[in-house]
């Protein structure tokens, strides 16, 4: 399949490649052309045999695995705890970060903030290091962490090919070596600026995406055996290093006030670059490119996935952590290594000191080691960590006072966060009208996210209670998995009358509602029903019973007295 | 590696007069840069470390003292030389232990010699430099509030392991981040002098001009360099010019009456607004030649001295730049 066979026979036709599996094919051997360049690449592809033939065709670059839950000491380098006591002498060991060449990270979805940045950080300051993330989102919402997907360049999805449809992969060494040898020389013409334009059109904020989508085509041109680039590197360039970034296609153009025109296409530059070997074309080309290069549906799965993580993200360093690990250190414990706990080395140091000259005398064999360690003397390291809290607001937006009460739980959502840094509390916001409800807000603790999330909630329409405690319950349900311990708060003023099916049926609705509500209870979730009607409603109030949840009357409440009386349950 | 080259960075100008100014006067306290992915913002400031003046200090001291009468005993500096070094510019990486920021009890000649010594730490070799955090919204607490209490001291102290060693530690805070991956701590963002917000450029040709420098920086490094050496260097002779002029701004009582009147209009908490403010506007007026400090410099550094101080109102829709903005209309015109 390389190109470089058939320009010998017949001239190569450059297109880019329509068959799928070619395209992952050509994604390989670019990176392995320009790690540098090209930073590595997100691999979205569930477990199996499709994706191991992709990576046993990595298998060239020798890539060293990493995985969510690595330690920083394995990462970052650090004590040799045996070969220092052994010798006597300070050993460290260096860490993955430490070693050049490509990494590939396992379930890189649940890659947590804190790796993420330091993964940027190593791919931004050394260019030896590039990496390999495999995405194995299951579910809407999940997705690569938004540092590292800026920061690879490539983007290869597995999950719409079949076993049927792949083949074995070899990269051919020497040929990947004789494109190496040519990228310096590769001129790249007007490509920088037309690449740029296209990821501008394409709505990609980061500048890191257009310096990555010119690597790639610069890779490409070094591969195709020329020394100049043309449109089909920068087609390949656009359906592998930009496509998946962008926020809007052509199909759904902005209007046109928002969009800058796009500047007259090299008008000003044509006549000092006669001899550019890339032909004019308009960039809707390339930019139709983008949208031929995705499976359907995809980008909308990125986008929710890309949503829905920076909100995860905005909880800051606040996820679910082991108290063996982090937090604020305790007292060292006697304890063994192993099953997460770290050795306190100087506690344990310090637990063997006085007894050294009593050992040497019973162990005359030893006599002459430095230390004498019994097991006795471990100590292991042990942190205190809190668990944060969230908040599930769960707002009725239905009938005539809908915006009223949204506008104030906005508010209250909003002041509650800008007081939740210090008690540590996240927020989220359930609304219910029409037919069903929805997580409006995941847990954050961004202030910044939330304004963009709440602005523009609609209101008006029946109210499905029942759907909205079963939302809430999800979504508490996914809090503790986590490591968050949820508390509802349930704003409403009415009874539902929307089944979980979505029928008007009120004495279904009552039912299920009720049902929900003795769930809630049984789960322990802690809750609260704050009735907003101005005459309180006894059927709330049994709801309320049901759910085992405080209740109080707060007929008008409004932003300020909302959060108070919240922050007074919640015993703040 | 090589630093991108400062004058080389295309646009965001409110993001590199503020570290030229932090450069002119370490008092003003720091840089907090908050913005997008892609922006630059960690480019930024390892290019500012390559332009700044170096500083002479005692060879053998861990702690960059100037003079050998200011090194720490437990140091046991046996160089007293002075020598020109480059300003400290040091990292602090996301999983730093605390043992590593503070120092701790030097493992090595603990095992080895069995002696009782201390080994400096991150916050030591940062003393009469900068210390810089990328992603500083996403540092452990527990290293904010170490952080915090040496800011606020101008002194690591450390009581651990049997060791009492104190040493000075007074550095120019750079932080960065990106603010839809968590809040900081208004503590800690208290703690930075100036604050910038930086985006990406929207126009194409601007977009174009930085895709094209850096892939010049990336591909084809020594032209590159040698291409902005001069402006990097007529740029550092600026800062040492504006360095020895500060003195000599002339600061009326009109200008004095001007800070505490933005202060209080924008409801800023305590006197470290009104302070940071002025010395901004100094720095500034000193950078540009003036003489004298005028309503025009306190006007230019407002925003990026005071944005970050404004008590958080969340009901008010508009950003804290545009409630800057709104006031200074209003109390400067």
């Amino acid at each position: 399949m390389t190109p470089f066979d058939e320009t010998a026979a017949q001239p190569y036709r450059p297109r880019p490649p329509a068959d799928p599996w070619e395209q992952v094919e050509l994604a390989l051997t670019l990176l392995a052309i320009d790690p540098r360049g090209l930073r590595g690449m997100w691999l979205r592809a569930r477990t199996g045999p499709v994706r191991d033939r992709v990576l046993s065709g990595l298998a060239l670059l020798a890539p060293r695995k990493l995985h969510p839950a690595i330690s920083d000491e394995a990462l970052l380098g650090g004590l040799d705890l045996s070969a220092t006591l052994a010798s006597g002498e300070l050993t460290r060991h260096a860490g993955l970060l430490a070693e050049p060449g490509l990494k590939l990270l396992a379930m890189a979805e649940r890659c947590p903030p804190g790796l993420a940045a330091r993964l940027g950080q190593a791919l931004d300051s050394v260019p030896e290091i590039s990496l390999v993330a495999l995405d194995e989102a299951a579910e809407e919402g999940e997705g690569l962490p938004p540092a590292l997907a800026d920061r690879l360049g490539l983007f290869v999805d597995l999950d719409s090919l079949s076993w049927g449809e792949s083949r074995e992969i070899s990269l051919p060494r020497g040929a990947i070596a004789t494109a190496q040898a040519r990228l310096g020389a590769i001129a790249t013409g007007k490509a920088l600026a037309r690449l740029t334009r296209v990821a501008a059109e394409l709505g990609i904020g980061s500048l890191r995406a257009p310096l990555m989508a010119l690597a790639c085509a610069r890779a490409h041109a070094a591969w195709r055996g020329s020394d100049a680039v043309e449109v089909v590197d920068m087609e390949v360039a656009v359906a592998l290093a930009l496509a998946h970034r962008a926020t809007r296609l052509p199909e759904d153009a902005p209007p046109p006030d928002e969009t800058p025109d796009p500047p007259p296409p090299d008008q000003q530059e044509g006549e000092a670059e006669t001899q550019d070997p890339t032909p004019d074309l308009p960039d809707e080309g390339l930019i139709a490119a983008a949208s031929t290069a995705l499976p359907p549906g995809l980008l909308a799965r990125l986008q929710a996935a890309r949503v829905a993580r920076s909100a995860r993200a905005a909880s800051g360093a606040g996820a679910a952590r082991k108290s063996m690990r982090r937090g604020r250190p305790l007292p060292a414990r006697a304890g063994k290594p192993g099953s997460g706990a770290r050795v306190d080395v100087i506690a344990t140091l310090r637990q063997a000191a006085p007894w050294q000259k009593m050992r040497r005398r019973l162990m005359p064999s030893r006599a002459a080691d430095r230390l004498l360690l019994m097991p006795s003397d471990i100590r292991i390291r042990r942190y205190q960590d809190r668990t944060d809290r969230v908040l599930i607001f769960v707002v009725d937006a239905s009938g005539s006072s809908a915006l009223a009460r949204l506008a104030e739980a906005k508010g209250a959502v909003e002041l509650m966060l800008a007081e939740a840094y210090s008690a540590r509390d996240h927020v989220a916001l359930v609304s219910f009208r029409g037919q069903s409800a929805e997580l409006s807000l995941p847990p954050t603790r961004s202030l910044v996210q939330a304004k963009r999330r709440l602005a523009g909630l609609p209101g008006g329409g029946a109210t499905p209670l029942a759907s909205a405690l079963q939302t809430a319950l999800e979504a508490a349900d996914q809090a503790r998995g986590q490591g968050m311990a949820p508390t509802l708060a349930l704003l409403t003023d009415g009874r539902g009358n929307i089944a979980l099916d979505g029928s008007a049926d009120r004495a279904q609705a009552a039912q299920e509602a009720a049902q929900l509500a003795r769930a809630i209870a049984a789960k322990g979730l802690p809750a609260l029903v704050i009735d907003t009607s101005l005459r309180p409603k006894p059927a709330l109030r049994e709801l309320a019973g049901q759910m085992g949840a405080e209740m109080i009357a707060l007929p008008r409440a409004d932003a300020r007295g909302l959060s108070a009386a919240l922050g007074a349950v919640l015993g703040r | 590696m090589t630093p991108f080259p400062f004058t080389a960075i295309v646009g965001q100008d409110e993001m590199k007069t503020a570290m030229i100014l932090t450069a002119i006067d370490p008092k003003i306290g720091g840089v907090l840069v908050f913005g997008d992915r892609g922006t630059g913002k960690s480019t930024a400031v390892r290019a500012l470390a390559a332009l700044l003046p170096p500083i002479e200090a005692v060879a053998g001291c861990p702690c960059n003292s100037a003079r050998p009468a200011d090194c720490p005993d437990w140091a046991d500096v046996t160089d007293q030389h002075l020598v020109t070094r480059p300003t400290p510019v040091v990292d602090l990486p996301l999983g730093v232990t605390e043992d590593r920021v503070t120092g701790a009890l030097d493992i090595e000649r603990a095992l080895t010699r069995g002696e009782k010594a201390f080994e400096a730490g991150l916050l030591a070799r940062a003393n009469r430099g900068y210390l810089y955090i990328d992603e500083v919204n996403l540092l452990e607490d527990h290293i904010v509030d170490l952080l915090l209490d040496v800011a606020q001291s101008g002194e690591n102290v450390v009581e651990r392991e049997g060791l009492s060693i104190r040493h000075p530690a007074r550095f120019v805070l750079v932080g960065s981040g990106n603010p839809e991956e968590g809040e900081l701590r208004p503590q800690l963002l208290d703690r930075f002098g100036l604050s910038v917000e930086v985006k990406s450029p929207d126009d194409i040709e601007t977009r174009v001009e930085v895709i094209r420098r850096r892939d010049a920086y990336e591909n084809d490094l020594e032209a590159f360099m040698e291409d902005y050496a001069p402006q990097d260097a007529a740029l550092r002779e600026r800062i040492l010019a504006a360095r020895a002029a500060l003195p000599q701004v002339r600061t009326s009582n009109v200008a004095l009456h001007d800070c505490a009147s933005v202060c209080l209009a924008l409801g800023s908490d305590g006197l470290r607004g009104e302070l940071t403010l002025l010395r901004t506007a100094r720095a500034l007026a000193a950078f540009e030649g003036a003489d004298e400090l005028t309503r025009a410099h306190i006007r230019a550094s407002a925003p990026m001295a005071l944005r970050h101080r404004l008590r958080r109102d969340p009901l008010d829709e508009a950003g804290s730049t545009a409630r800057v903005a709104r006031q200074l209309a209003e109390v400067l015109p």
